[in-house]
């Protein structure tokens, strides 16, 4: 996932008072140095550790190191933290307190992540979701549009109205390719499904969340999914009485009567065997796009659903873990007409366009 | 549009509008006794939590909006130590009192992230509510959306038509010959700021216990300082202030209406237009010479050291 920078103005504003808060906190609370023969490996979030999505997930992931790793790493973190010039900051920060290894978790990282490993050569960074690399900065992210083809499925398969509702941040590729994905899922299984689309243009704004939730559904639409962090739509599903999806971890107890599944970002394989590596030296500035198959995205067991949908749901979430089935192999047909085959990776990372079908005009 | 699509459209307006409007109530009180508190975000996010908190530990919503007023004004209390007796800067302070609504209520508030919360219960009148299309919208809501209008004429009637409103009002606008009359003016500024704190906790509240009833760190999502916004939007007179929240969430549900409807306007253009049409009003109603600088108190923002 990442976090785009053109914010509104007050959450702009919002989100700097929170983090520089959140930086003095974490200043005054940075403990004495661990002993001096233990890695040090730090963390940067973008949101709260408690928004029980994004930032969330990531901390579970350096929570399983502590667990895997414990005697040989210590771990901090700094969360809250505006993407920018404040974000240089915060990462040189962890930087001169002695941290080796740096997981910079938000797209917006990205060029204060480069700039602070200039300073620093021999600390390796790690920055997630972006696309620039040096010999001590590596890149990660997730196949999310993996689970999203696979939840377009099951959405079209349990559609009554025909209409799904798509709740969505900002239109940067990652986001784009989901949409992709979860409409050739349920186009898959329902050639004549329509999707509506809304952009709140924020990651977290759960009443804006919910307002639009609610808006699709008085719209027509019977299921719900988002690409954004909160649990607000979900919870406005339930309250309606319809279906929907999570998003990045399992909001399962928020609407246990209508979340089907969720696609959980699940970052803890990826973090021990990254902090392994620099333990024992085997570290490389590498990228990884790690998905289904190497669970760095999971969906929990499938419910709220007959037997049949759920049947073939796990039957395609199994292709796709094989590898037998691609969500964009094949000919894929442009919301323009023009015909596209077998995406490779630097077309999925690229995406700007929309497939044939959803009647929503891309922002760009 | 079908009846049903505009019934959803209207009442997420309500829904989207009642918090904006209670904060603003408050934020309208404390400035027009001269005292400009910028930590509209911070009181708010801090009666969500306590909202939250209490309706979940209690089962009962309601002592979650009682708990989220006080909750409000208890973080308001420092504000005003600070800034009526101690005359501290009063936008320094405001901005202190965001932060610390923040960090705080993260803190409060961590053990209860994830945690299905109690919700707000919509008012059922028998009959009544149950007219089709009018009765949900008119007498089908909870009790904060009608608890925030009847506030609003509430604070109407006593600013402008009784004896408490006119201090209010000298002690905004002159506090010098308010207290050569004889009135306490940090008194009066001290009953204003514990009321703006109450009722930004009111309006947290609404976040957490009615809006989306859960506890998120930062739920309000800078929805207090647009409240601080609409205070001036509406030229501190609370008729203003109602069409100026309602025009606000009104903006933001159409905009997102007219996206789902996939007409192809652009998206960053319907989600700026809650701003536009807000900045656009400001200049209509402050070109109309000299008014908006008369509707100012006098003494906004002006800490007051009685001299004898």
């Amino acid at each position: 996932m990442k976090k785009w920078s053109a914010l509104t103005r007050r959450d702009a504003l919002a989100s700097a008072l929170a983090g520089s808060l959140a930086l003095a906190l974490s200043a005054s609370l940075a403990g004495p140095a661990a002993a001096a023969d233990k890695l040090k490996a730090a963390w940067v979030y973008v949101g709260p550790v408690g928004d029980f999505g994004y930032s969330y997930q990531h901390d579970q992931g350096r929570l399983a190191v502590e667990k895997a790793l414990g005697d040989k790493v210590t771990t901090t973190f700094v969360e809250n933290v505006p993407e920018g010039p404040d974000a240089e900051r915060a990462i040189e920060r962890l930087a001169r307190d002695g941290n080796k290894l740096i997981f910079t978790t938000s797209f917006g990282f990205m060029d204060p992540t480069l700039k602070v490993a200039k300073k620093f050569p021999d600390v390796k960074f790690e920055h997630a979701t972006g696309y620039k690399r040096a010999d001590n900065v590596a890149t990660f992210s997730a196949r999310f549009y993996e689970g999203r083809y696979v939840i377009g499925q099951i959405a079209g398969k349990m559609t009554k109205s025909g209409t799904i509702g798509y709740i969505v941040s900002f239109p940067i590729p990652e986001v784009v390719s989901g949409i992709n994905a979860f409409m050739l899922g349920a186009q898959s299984v329902n050639p004549n499904v329509k999707v509506k689309i809304i952009w709140v243009n924020s990651w977290y704004d759960p009443g804006k969340e919910a307002d639009a939730a609610k808006v699709l559904i008085g719209q027509g639409a019977d299921i719900l999914t988002q690409h954004t962090d909160s649990t607000a739509a979900l919870q406005v599903a339930s309250e309606k009485g319809i279906l929907g999806f999570g998003q990045s971890s399992d909001m399962d107890k928020f609407a246990p009567k209508a979340q089907i599944t969720s696609i959980v970002d699940d970052w803890s394989h990826y973090y021990i065997g990254r902090v392994k590596a620099a333990l024992d030296g085997s570290w490389k500035a590498v990228d990884t796009w790690d998905g289904m198959k190497e669970d760095a995205v999971v969906l929990p067991p499938i419910k709220n659903v007959p037997d049949d949908v759920k049947a073939m749901a796990e039957k395609t979430a199994a292709a796709i873990k094989a590898g037998t089935l691609k969500p964009f192999g094949g000919k894929i047909t442009k919301q323009d007409g023009s015909v596209v085959e077998n995406l490779d990776d630097g077309a999925i990372l690229s995406m700007n366009w929309y497939v044939k079908g959803i009647d929503d005009k891309l922002p760009q | 549009m079908d009846q049903s699509a505009l019934l959803a459209v209207l009442l997420t307006i309500v829904t989207a509008s009642t918090p904006l409007l209670l904060a603003a109530l408050g934020e309208l009180v404390a400035e027009r006794s001269g005292v400009l508190n910028l930590g509209v975000e911070g009181m708010m996010v801090m009666g969500a939590v306590a909202g939250f908190a209490v309706a979940l530990t209690t089962g009962s919503p309601y002592l979650g909006i009682v708990a989220a007023a006080v909750a409000g004004a208890l973080l308001a209390v420092p504000f005003g130590v600070l800034t009526l007796n101690l005359v501290a800067n009063q936008v320094a302070t405001g901005l202190a009192l965001t932060l610390l609504g923040l960090g705080l209520s993260g803190l409060i508030g961590e053990r209860f992230v994830g945690q299905p919360g109690v919700r707000l219960a919509k008012l059922h009148i028998p009959g009544l509510s149950d007219i089709p299309f009018v009765g949900p919208l008119l007498f089908g809501q909870d009790v904060l959306v009608y608890l925030s209008i009847a506030l609003a004429i509430a604070v109407s009637w006593v600013v402008f038509r009784t004896r408490v409103g006119l201090i209010l009002r000298a002690v905004g606008d002159n506090h010098a010959s308010a207290h050569a009359l004889g009135y306490s003016v940090i008194r009066v500024r001290w009953a204003a700021v514990l009321f703006g704190g109450a009722m930004a906790g009111l309006g947290g509240g609404y976040l957490s216990l009615a809006y989306t009833p859960q506890w998120i760190e930062n739920m309000t999502a800078g929805r207090g300082w647009i409240a601080l916004a609409l205070v001036v939007f509406s030229s501190w007179l609370p008729s203003r202030l109602v069409i100026g929240a309602y025009l606000f969430g009104a903006v933001t549900i159409l905009g997102f209406f007219v996206q789902g409807l996939g007409v192809g306007v652009p998206a960053q253009l319907l989600s700026s237009l809650p701003y536009i049409v807000t900045i656009a009003a400001l200049v209509v109603i402050s070109t109309r010479r000299g008014r908006a600088r008369a509707d100012t108190p006098a003494c906004l923002g002006q800490p007051f050291v009685p001299d004898r």
